[in-house]
Parts: C-alpha cells; sequence; structure tokens
C-alpha cells in the first residue's frame, strides 16, 4: 500500500523552515549519487565542494563576493515572486545595470573623484530599472506574460553587451580583444577587508536584507504583495491597484540586479566583457525559492548557493570535475525544496485511512 | 532564384525543432498544464540524441533515444505538479535549469566531436517536379515527421473522443473529474507527450541542424516555442504557421550577412526574441480572445474536492 | 425478498458519517414510479450526503438499497447510470468552451456519432419543451438553458429516478413553471423524481410525497396534500417559523447612494454589459435586488463599490459627492462598504488568518495604518472583536486560514467586518447563500439594525424569500438592466418574477404562460 498524501487542516509551521533544510539533505545524497555515477569519489567531492572552499579566510570573503549578488537580487525577486509577478529576466537587468554603470566608469577613465562611483551606481540602478519596465509596461499595457518577456529582453540584453564590448567600448589598446579598458581606480570599489575582495557591495546587500524584511513584515506595500499573489479578486476588492504591484515589483528587481552587475563590473570584475555574470540573474531565481521567499531566508540561501559556486570551482582545481556540476546541484536543490514544500500542506499518511472515505 | 531556393530549405531547418516542441506544449497547455521546463527538455533531447548516435551509430536509435530523455524529463515533471501539488512555475524553471544544467555535464565529453548529420529521404517521382520538388520532398525524416504530427493533432483534436476529453479537462477539470474523468491521468499523458515532441525538437537540433555540439544549443528556442503557443491561440494550424515565421526571423541573420546588409551579427541575433516579445504584444492585448481559446483551467492548481 | 415490489428504490438505514459529523443518521426513503418524491431540509440537513450515496459518489458506512426490489450496491456514478438512475446537480458539470452537443456526448459513457446525437438532443428537447441548439457553445448560454443540457443529458439515458438537487434556485419564477410542466410531463409517463429543495412553496406545488430531514436524521415522511407550508415548516426546523416582524421603517431619510444613467460594457464574451443603471438608496432603508445569477449583478457590484470604474464621475454619487471614478479605498473613506458574493478569493483570502483579512477592507477606516507601518495590535483587537461580536466560530484569530471556517463562520465575519466600521452604505450581495440557519438569522438581523440605525442597506439575492422578507423597496436585475422598484408589501412573488424575467409591470397586466 502506497503511502498517500492527505491535505492539512492547517499549514505546518514547522515544514516551513525544515523544508529547505531537508530539501539540502536530500540534494547532498543525490549528488553523492551523481559522483559515484562519474566515477569520483563522494567524499572527496563532497569535502571539495562544501568544506574546501570554507578552510580559509580568504576562501570565506570570496563567499561573500559571490553571495552579494545572489541576496542583492533575491530579496527583490522574492518580493515579486510572492506577488506572482514573475521576473525571470534578472540577468537581463543585471547585464543592462552593469553595461551603464560601466558605460559611466569608461566615460570618467582616468579621472579622479568621489563622484564617480556614486553615478556609476545610480546608472546601473537605472540601466536596470529600465529593462525591467519594458517588461512592466508590456504587462499592464498589453497583458504580456512577463516570464516570456523578460526572458526574451534576457537574451536581447547579452547579445547587446557583446555588441558594444565588440565595437563602442572596445579598449582601443586591447589587442582587439572584445573586451573594455580596464577601470581606473577611482571606478573601482573599495575594498573592505585587506587581502580579499570583498567590497561594500556586501553591505549594501545587507541593507537590502533589512529593508526588504521591514517592507515584507510592516508596511502596506508588504501586505499587498501578499494579498496579490495570494487572492488576486481579494486584492481587487481591498482596493489594491494590481499594476502599481506590478510596476513596484519589477522596478525593484530591475534596479537591485542592475545595481548588482554594476558591483560585479566595477568590484571583482573591473572592466567590460562579453560575460560579467555566470547567471546571477538565474541563480537568483533559486536563492529567492530556497530562502522561502523571505529576505532572511534569502540571505542564507544566498550563502549556500554562493557555496555551490565556489565548490564548482575548487572541484574543478582539485579533482577535475567539469564546472557543470554546479548548476546541476542548483537544479537538483530547487526541485527536492519544491518537492519537500509538499509537506507543509499535506503530510504523509501510510495504510489505510480509519473512516470511510469519499471515492474519486 | 539561385539563392532563393537554399534560402527556403533553411527555413523549414530552422522551423522544424521549434514546430515539434511547440506541438507538444501545446497539447500539454491544452490539457490546463503550463509546462515551462521546455527548453530543459529540448536540450536534454539535444544531447541525449548526440550521444546515442555517436555510440551507436544509428539515427534511429538517437532519436528514440531524444524521446526518451524528453518523456523522462518529463515525467519528473508531472511528479512534481500532479502528484506532489506543486506550483507548475516554479517546477517548471526547475526543469529547465536541471535539463541545462545536466545536458553540460554530460555534454562535456562531447564538445568537438562533428556528426555529418541525418541522411535525406528523397521522395520517388515527386521530388523530380523542377523547384517544388527539391522545396517539398528532399527533405529527412524528421521534417516530414514534424509535419505530418500537425496533420495528426489536428484530427486527433477535433476529430476523436480522446481529443475531446482532452479539451475538456483543459476547459473545467472540476467538471471532467465530476464526470467521471481521470484527469490526473489524462494530464500525466499529455505532459509525457510533450515531453517527447520537445525530445525530438531538440534531436533533431543536434542531428540535423547543426553538426557540433554547444553548450545551451537551443538558445532560448524552448522559450519561443512557449510562445509560439500563445501567438497561435492554441490552434494547430496557427502553430505551424508560427513555427516557419519564427524559422523565417532567425535565419534572416545568415542570410543578410550573405547579401552583405552592413547590421551586425548581434543585433541580427536578437531579432527572434524581438519578433517573439512582439507577437506576444499582439496577441495578449486582446484579452477577450486569449479568454475564448486559452484552455480554461490553465495554471491552476487541480484539488479534487472532498 | 420479494421480486415484486411497489417501490422503484427503497432506502434503509443509510447511515454516513465524516470527520466530527453524522451526515445521515439510519435514513429511510422510498419511492414508487411515476412518483414525484420531495426530500426536504434545510441548509447542512443531510440532503446532499444522502442523494451523493444514491447516485454512487460516496459509500455509505452502513445501510441498505433495494431497487426493484433487488439489493443493490452502487459504486460509481456509471453504475448509476446503468441502473437507470441520472441526476442534475445544482452545480452544472459543463464546459464552457464546448458545443452542447459535445458536452452531452462527454457525459455518456461511450462513444456516439455526433451528427446522430445532435438529432435526438433535438427530439427530446422539442418533446419536454426544453430548447435547446445542440451546436451553440455553452458560454453563450444563460443558466436557465444550461440547466436544461443537464436535463435533456439525463432524459438521453432514458432513466428510471430522476434526482434533481436544488433545481430553481437559479430560475425565474415563470421558468419554475415551466419545469414543473416537463417534470409532471415525465411523472405521468412512469419516471421516478426525487426533488430536493428547501422551498416548500414549490414543493406543495409539485410533489406528491416528502421526507424531511434535520439534522442528519428522518423525522417525518408525509402525502404532501395532507400538509401545509406551516406545517412542514415546522418539521424541517423543529419549530414554529418565527415570522420576522417587519420593523417599522424610519420614513427613509436622504438619499445615501444615487447611480445615475450608469452604462457599462461587459469586460469580455462572458460578461455582461450594465445598461441605463438607476438606483436610489437612501438611509434607513433596505433595498432588494432580485434576479437569477449571472444577470449583471456581480458587474453591478464591482461598478458601486469602485473595483470597475465607471464612464462618468457623476454616474455614481455617495453621500453628495460624485464617485464614479473613485477606487475601492477611497470609496470605503466616503462611507461605502460592500460584501460581494464569492467569499474565499474575492471577500477573503483563504490563505490569510482572521487577523489579516480584518486589515483587509478595516485598515483605513479602523487606523489600522500608522505612517505606512502596520499597528498589528491594533488590527488584533479589531479582528477579535468581530469574532466575538458575530459569534464566529473559529480556532484563533491568528495563524488559522479563512478557509478553514465553515460557509457560514466565514460569512458572519466579512459581514461583521464592514458592519463594525460602520459604513453609511451598505451593498451585500447573496448574504446567506449557503449558510446555515443559525448563522442567516444573525445576518439578516444585523442588517436590519445597520439600516434601522440609519445606513443605507442594498441587498442583491437570488433568494426571493429572503428579499420579500427584509426589504423596504424591492426591484430585480434582468440582462444588466434594473427594473424600476416597488415597495414590497405590494409585490408579490409572481410580479417580482416578471421583472427578473424583464417584464415591466407598467404595461398593465400580463399573462404568465
Amino acid at each position: 500500500m502506497w503511502p498517500r498524501l492527505v491535505q492539512r487542516q492547517i499549514p505546518s509551521r514547522a515544514m516551513v523552515y525544515l523544508s529547505p533544510v531537508l530539501a539540502l539533505f536530500l540534494s547532498l545524497l543525490a549528488g553523492v549519487v551523481l559522483f559515484i555515477i562519474m566515477g569520483v569519489s563522494p567524499l572527496a567531492a563532497l569535502h571539495a565542494f562544501f568544506i574546501e572552499p570554507l578552510s580559509t579566510s580568504y576562501g570565506i570573503a570570496e563567499l561573500g563576493v559571490k553571495a552579494t549578488p545572489l541576496i542583492l537580487i533575491g530579496v527583490a525577486l522574492s518580493l515579486g515572486f510572492k506577488a506572482g509577478v514573475w521576473n525571470i529576466g534578472a540577468e537581463g537587468q543585471l547585464i543592462m545595470g552593469g553595461l551603464c554603470g560601466g558605460a559611466v566608469a569608461l566615460y570618467f577613465y582616468g579621472h579622479d573623484g568621489f563622484h564617480i562611483i556614486p553615478l556609476m551606481f545610480l546608472a546601473g540602478i537605472s540601466g536596470g530599472c529600465a529593462w525591467a519596465a519594458i517588461v512592466a509596461f508590456l504587462r499592464v499595457r498589453f497583458n504580456a506574460n512577463e516570464i516570456l518577456t523578460s526572458l526574451m529582453l534576457s537574451y536581447v540584453a547579452g547579445l547587446f553587451l557583446n555588441l558594444m564590448v565588440h565595437g563602442p567600448l572596445k579598449d582601443p589598446d586591447g589587442f582587439n580583444f572584445p573586451e573594455s579598458r580596464q577601470f581606473s581606480d577611482s571606478a573601482l570599489l573599495p575594498i573592505l577587508f585587506e587581502g580579499t575582495r570583498v567590497h561594500i557591495g556586501a553591505i549594501i546587500a545587507l541593507l537590502a536584507v533589512g529593508l526588504g524584511w521591514i517592507i515584507l513584515s510592516r508596511t502596506l506595500l508588504g501586505y499587498q504583495i501578499k494579498v496579490a499573489g495570494s487572492a488576486p479578486a481579494a486584492c481587487e476588492h481591498a482596493g489594491f491597484s494590481s499594476s502599481k504591484i506590478i510596476w513596484t515589483t519589477l522596478l525593484l528587481g530591475g534596479g537591485m540586479a542592475g545595481l548588482a552587475g554594476t558591483i560585479e563590473v566595477s568590484g571583482p570584475i573591473g572592466q567590460l566583457l562579453p560575460n560579467i555574470s555566470p547567471g546571477y540573474g538565474f541563480t537568483a531565481i533559486i536563492v529567492a525559492y530556497v530562502g522561502r521567499l523571505h529576505p532572511l531566508g534569502v540571505l542564507f540561501a544566498g550563502l549556500l548557493l554562493a557555496l555551490t559556486y565556489l565548490g564548482g570551482e575548487t572541484a574543478q582545481i582539485l579533482l577535475n570535475l567539469p564546472v557543470a556540476v554546479t548548476g546541476v546541484f542548483q537544479g537538483l536543490l530547487l526541485f527536492f525544496l519544491l518537492a519537500c514544500d509538499v509537506l507543509i500542506n499535506y503530510r504523509i499518511q501510510f495504510g489505510q485511512p480509519a473512516l470511510a472515505v469519499e471515492k474519486n | 532564384m539561385d539563392l532563393l531556393l537554399p534560402a527556403m530549405l533553411t527555413i523549414i531547418t530552422a522551423a522544424t525543432p521549434l514546430l515539434f516542441a511547440a506541438l507538444g506544449e501545446m497539447i500539454t497547455e491544452k490539457s490546463g498544464v503550463l509546462n515551462l521546463g521546455l527548453e530543459g527538455m529540448m536540450i536534454m533531447g539535444a544531447i541525449t540524441g548526440f550521444v546515442a548516435v555517436h555510440l551507436s551509430g544509428s539515427v534511429t536509435v538517437a532519436i528514440l533515444a531524444s524521446i526518451l530523455a524528453g518523456v523522462f524529463m518529463a515525467a519528473i515533471f508531472a511528479l512534481f505538479v500532479l502528484k506532489f501539488h506543486a506550483s507548475q512555475v516554479p517546477t517548471g524553471l526547475a526543469l529547465t535549469i536541471f535539463g541545462i544544467g545536466l545536458s553540460a555535464l554530460v555534454g562535456q565529453s562531447m564538445i568537438g566531436i562533428a556528426y555529418n548529420g541525418i541522411p535525406t529521404i528523397s521522395i520517388p517521382l515527386l521530388s523530380k517536379i523542377p523547384v517544388l520538388g527539391a522545396l517539398l520532398f528532399e527533405h529527412d525524416f524528421l521534417v516530414y515527421l514534424s509535419i505530418a504530427m500537425v496533420v495528426a493533432i489536428h484530427y486527433f483534436l477535433n476529430k476523436t473522443r480522446a481529443g475531446l476529453i482532452l479539451r475538456a479537462v483543459g476547459d473545467s477539470h472540476d467538471a471532467a473529474h465530476a464526470m467521471g474523468y481521470s484527469v490526473v491521468k489524462i494530464r500525466f499523458m499529455a505532459i509525457l507527450f510533450g515531453g517527447a515532441m520537445a525530445g525530438l525538437g531538440g534531436a533533431y537540433l543536434s542531428l540535423a541542424y547543426s553538426p557540433l555540439w554547444v553548450e545551451q544549443m537551443t538558445a532560448g528556442r524552448g522559450w519561443i516555442a512557449l510562445a509560439l503557443v500563445v501567438f497561435a491561440c492554441w490552434r494547430t494550424g496557427r502553430v505551424l504557421l508560427g513555427a516557419y515565421l519564427f524559422g523565417g526571423i532567425s535565419i534572416l541573420q545568415l542570410h543578410a550577412q550573405a547579401l552583405g546588409i552592413g547590421i551586425p551579427s548581434q543585433v541580427m541575433s536578437m531579432l527572434p526574441y524581438l519578433a517573439t516579445i512582439f507577437v506576444l504584444v499582439i496577441i495578449s492585448r486582446d484579452i477577450a480572445k486569449i479568454k475564448l481559446n486559452a484552455p480554461a483551467s490553465l495554471g491552476r492548481a487541480f484539488h479534487p474536492s472532498r | 425478498m420479494k421480486d415484486e415490489s411497489p417501490y422503484l428504490i427503497e432506502l434503509q438505514g443509510m447511515t454516513k458519517t465524516f470527520p466530527g459529523v453524522l451526515a445521515n443518521d439510519a435514513v429511510d426513503l422510498k419511492i414508487k414510479p411515476g412518483e414525484v418524491h420531495a426530500l426536504l431540509g434545510e441548509n447542512g440537513a443531510g440532503k446532499s450526503t444522502l442523494v451523493k450515496m444514491i447516485y454512487g459518489i460516496l459509500k455509505p458506512d452502513s445501510g441498505t438499497i433495494l431497487y426493484n426490489g433487488k439489493h443493490v450496491e452502487i459504486d460509481t456514478p456509471a453504475h448509476a447510470r446503468d441502473l437507470g438512475i441520472a441526476m442534475v446537480f445544482q452545480h452544472f458539470s459543463l464546459f464552457d468552451s464546448l458545443s452542447v452537443v459535445e458536452n452531452i456526448s462527454l457525459g455518456l459513457n461511450k462513444a456516439v456519432d455526433l451528427k446522430k446525437l445532435a438529432e435526438e438532443i433535438t427530439e427530446v428537447s422539442e418533446r419536454y419543451g426544453l430548447p435547446l441548439d445542440p451546436y451553440r457553445h455553452v458560454y453563450t448560454l444563460s443558466v436557465g438553458e444550461r440547466q436544461r443540457i443537464e436535463i435533456i443529458r439525463c432524459l438521453l439515458l432514458e432513466p428510471k429516478l430522476l434526482v434533481m438537487d436544488e433545481p430553481t434556485s437559479v430560475l425565474t419564477p415563470q421558468e419554475v413553471k415551466k419545469l414543473f410542466l416537463t417534470l409532471n410531463r415525465l411523472a405521468e409517463e412512469g419516471l421516478a423524481i426525487l426533488y430536493i429543495s428547501h422551498k416548500l412553496d414549490e414543493i406543495k406545488e409539485l410533489c406528491h410525497h416528502a421526507t424531511i430531514l434535520r439534522l442528519g436524521k428522518r423525522v417525518g415522511t408525509v402525502n404532501i396534500d395532507e400538509e401545509s407550508t406551516s406545517s412542514l415548516a415546522m418539521m424541517m426546523m423543529g419549530e414554529e417559523l418565527e415570522k420576522i416582524e417587519r420593523q417599522q421603517t424610519i420614513s427613509a431619510g436622504e438619499v445615501r447612494l444615487k447611480v445615475d444613467n450608469l452604462t457599462l460594457p461587459a469586460m469580455d464574451s462572458t460578461g455582461i454589459s450594465l445598461n441605463n443603471i438607476d438606483l436610489e438608496v437612501r438611509a434607513g432603508e433596505v433595498v432588494g435586488i432580485a434576479g437569477v445569477a449571472g444577470n449583471g449583478q456581480d458587474e453591478l457590484l464591482k461598478a458601486l463599490n469602485g473595483e470597475e470604474s465607471c464612464p462618468k464621475n457623476s454616474c455614481i454619487i455617495i453621500e453628495n459627492q460624485h464617485a464614479g471614478k473613485l477606487r475601492p479605498n477611497a470609496r470605503r473613506r466616503a462611507g461605502l462598504a460592500s460584501v460581494p458574493e464569492k467569499r474565499l478569493g474575492h471577500g477573503a483570502i483563504p490563505d490569510m488568518d482572521l487577523v489579516d483579512n480584518a486589515f483587509m477592507t478595516g485598515f483605513q477606516r479602523m487606523g489600522l495604518l500608522a505612517k505606512g507601518l502596520i499597528n498589528y495590535p491594533k488590527t488584533r483587537t479589531f479582528a477579535r472583536k468581530v469574532i466575538s461580536d458575530f459569534a464566529v466560530k473559529t480556532s484563533g484569530a491568528r495563524g488559522v486560514p479563512a478557509k478553514s471556517l465553515s460557509g457560514g463562520n466565514l460569512q458572519k465575519f466579512i459581514i461583521g467586518r464592514e458592519l463594525t466600521q460602520q459604513p453609511e452604505i451598505l451593498i451585500v450581495s447573496q448574504p446567506t447563500w449557503g449558510v446555515d440557519a443559525g448563522a442567516t438569522q444573525t445576518i439578516r438581523q444585523s442588517l436590519r439594525e445597520l439600516a434601522a440605525q440609519g445606513a443605507a442597506v442594498l441587498v442583491i439575492s437570488q433568494d426571493l424569500d429572503e428579499l420579500m422578507e427584509m426589504s423596504d423597496r424591492i426591484g430585480a436585475i434582468c440582462g444588466g438592466r434594473l427594473s424600476l422598484f416597488y415597495p414590497t408589501p405590494e409585490m408579490t412573488v409572481e410580479k417580482v418574477g416578471l421583472l427578473m424575467a424583464g417584464v415591466s409591470l407598467e404595461e398593465g397586466e400580463l399573462n404568465v404562460a
């Protein structure tokens, strides 16, 4: 007799917190199976993936570097997803933001001044916002599905960046490589801790978590977001404008992604390249879900998924494992999370139930 | 004239993977399920087909393997959505992310290996017709199959009882359930069919479209196929039209370069994506039309009342 | 076991329990061929459960079913159909985007030629006075026409027993008369009919016998001719039906809500356009709008409460203020509260708890927001007040999702939430639909009290009895148009029925077919 899923009367609060933990555990198990199939010692691989990167203080700092964009975008996405607004194109918004921020940096090439970085941030946020605004406009005005439009725009953004670094923004002294000049020091983010690459972006990320938390739990906007995602008709009845919610969440997402993009190009990368993100915009989607669509959860999930990036790199160096393992693991994590989430609203029942039950 | 024939042939080549994927997704959506994992299923079909043809040398084995890969991926999706009652949107996304990652992993060992492509099948007599013969009757098996599927699916949906039941489930899963139809079983089969077709679309990419395996080979075609279903208002004939329209647009890039038009290649590459957005907007703004044609239970979770 | 039994179907000792509730307690029922038998009882008496067991949807915990004298176990609806039992449900299982013939073919056990089926449908529909075009798509049909599909679907099976669950809740009085003609005709041809209802007047008119259920038990089986509506009501309720004293209306005060020539095109093909709506509701009065579902009630409510914006600002006047273009919360500030027909998903948020649901419409007038931040302690107090003032049965205000409340309790909460805010105008749609008798009393009482305190109350309802009892003036909505309004004491059910069918009373007495 197969165990059955029976709906709970009241959703289980315990499972809300347990589910990501359980999902992580199951993903690790699946990872072990995967490593065995690939002919690699599972213990060595797990060690390389999760323990090794954190064994040095530089490693922990790198965690912060990689987690920053994930957390920034993840917080904004979690608000949008909660409202039922599916911004899948954060990657494109990140690229456009990074492009705009980088363009400002290149404009001020060779100059000095405290005004440069704030201007870059402004440009980056605006660029990301503008890119997301297209999605919002098409959704509100024409009812166009934002999943597809934001995704299509992601591809366009990537191609546009490619065009720019092959053309107008190319480094004139760069031997014709498709990359921009390296930014001058005035356009590079100051490092917080000596010997690491941790920059002020990390602080901004933490601020975003705090702000996101306050918005979601205490403000009218947060309430509107929750209602919009839970019962759209009730949202109308309550007098909340769904257009406003769509615009707000998309602009927030675009702005944060644009900021993250600018932080990436003016922090760890230091210039414009055809590729300025290893898929942060997409991974942030996983971060948002594993973080239970809650800013605090996003913080932890961001660190976890940043670890998978580092782990992938480490495993490649130490064990010659292909980097693609990271993508597989991230996908598995999301799957297991969705599966474990079932247990919030349903419980497993073994055997025959006690009372006669309605058939069909 | 010399250029026109090859140009039109390339349109067919570009359209076929889209056609397969969109037809499959249309059936899935007709049952009321939105499967955003199309890209993941396609790319798994692509890599599986490529590996299979490399290992076995047989195109037939490769095609079957691709179908199986698509079905396998779709089965995961069906398990989560139908049995675990997981939300359709994130599950579909998870399938895509997982599929892209897994295909990249498997494809590591395939980088650099070339495959010469599926043999063309010339239809006797008909292929000797000047111009039209070469255009219509000298293609590989998969192209013929894609057109045959259009006819078969149209017949299935409109002339068979099974097709009627499928449409009913998509219209109102509660009513179908009350009538005694197994909504879960029907959706399961529709989802698997969608996976099989996505696998075929992917197979075409790696076996016929390009001789090499490239990471992220599908380049968003799965997403374009999703948009195609909306553009077609869930009607078979319009899926065919849409696939060929998009095939044409994506192929423009190659021919523009050949014709010496000076637009940068990146911009030309953008065209299919921009066209998708354009088409989505045109169709979506007519809310009444969408409401009339879209399966009413699309994307909504099915909870049989106690 | 006699093979020769005068009864077509006999239920003996049918018992069924659900978690926490004994739905049917050893119920007996007997029907002869050609008999129209009523199953009578209030909401929650166990009627639906009993017929679901007859139709094979539920399995009884204990009890016997004898069909034509033979013991049977009805496992599935298909089995019931094979036996010759057909059922017309209260909620139709129809597919909007498909045609009538496609819908009916889906309800059959095997595939048939659609052309032939269409011919059969036409033949049956003409024979029994149920006109229906087999090739029309269901979404174009009215509710009454949709019911015909369900009935014809049953008749095509050539049933021996036809079960009908509250069939007249969606019909105008004239359509009810037509339906009764059809049912009488079928009974004369030997069809047994089990007719579930709580409408005593109809049962008096149509049925031969009645089995009365109360709280899961059979309290009696009677010959209708020997009973009066009040004796039936006594058995149904267990006590003398309290004749509600109509409150002396304060001669209605100033106009609080005015609708002036409102025309609003439908959103899409499934909606109803509103045309030239004129309406006035004064302080202290209860105005009732009767009407069968699907005639624009939902659209009217949304136009009044601001969910739909009106073409002109002057279309809607709230307390002498032009409000046609105001959004819902601005209208709430001006004093207009509303309770929509659909509770879960529209009037209340199913997955959120009662505290959050209280905030939903109360945050302005109850001052629950300070500088953009939500005052949770104040919101909790508000929620608890509503729960206690209106006797809402729930396991708690916090953490318990609204969907776990029973229909009656949720409705009490929603109405209580609006009433506690002391609106100047209240619009309620279907206030007591699906609500148990006790909660119904509470709700109707509170609405009357609100009017007595000087508010203007507008009640939109399919329940004619409710409107006749509660309202001072009554009118009807039909096809998106409002009739004229008349003082309720001067109106009869037949006249309101005419209004519901879109017929004007001003043209003199009309002969109703």
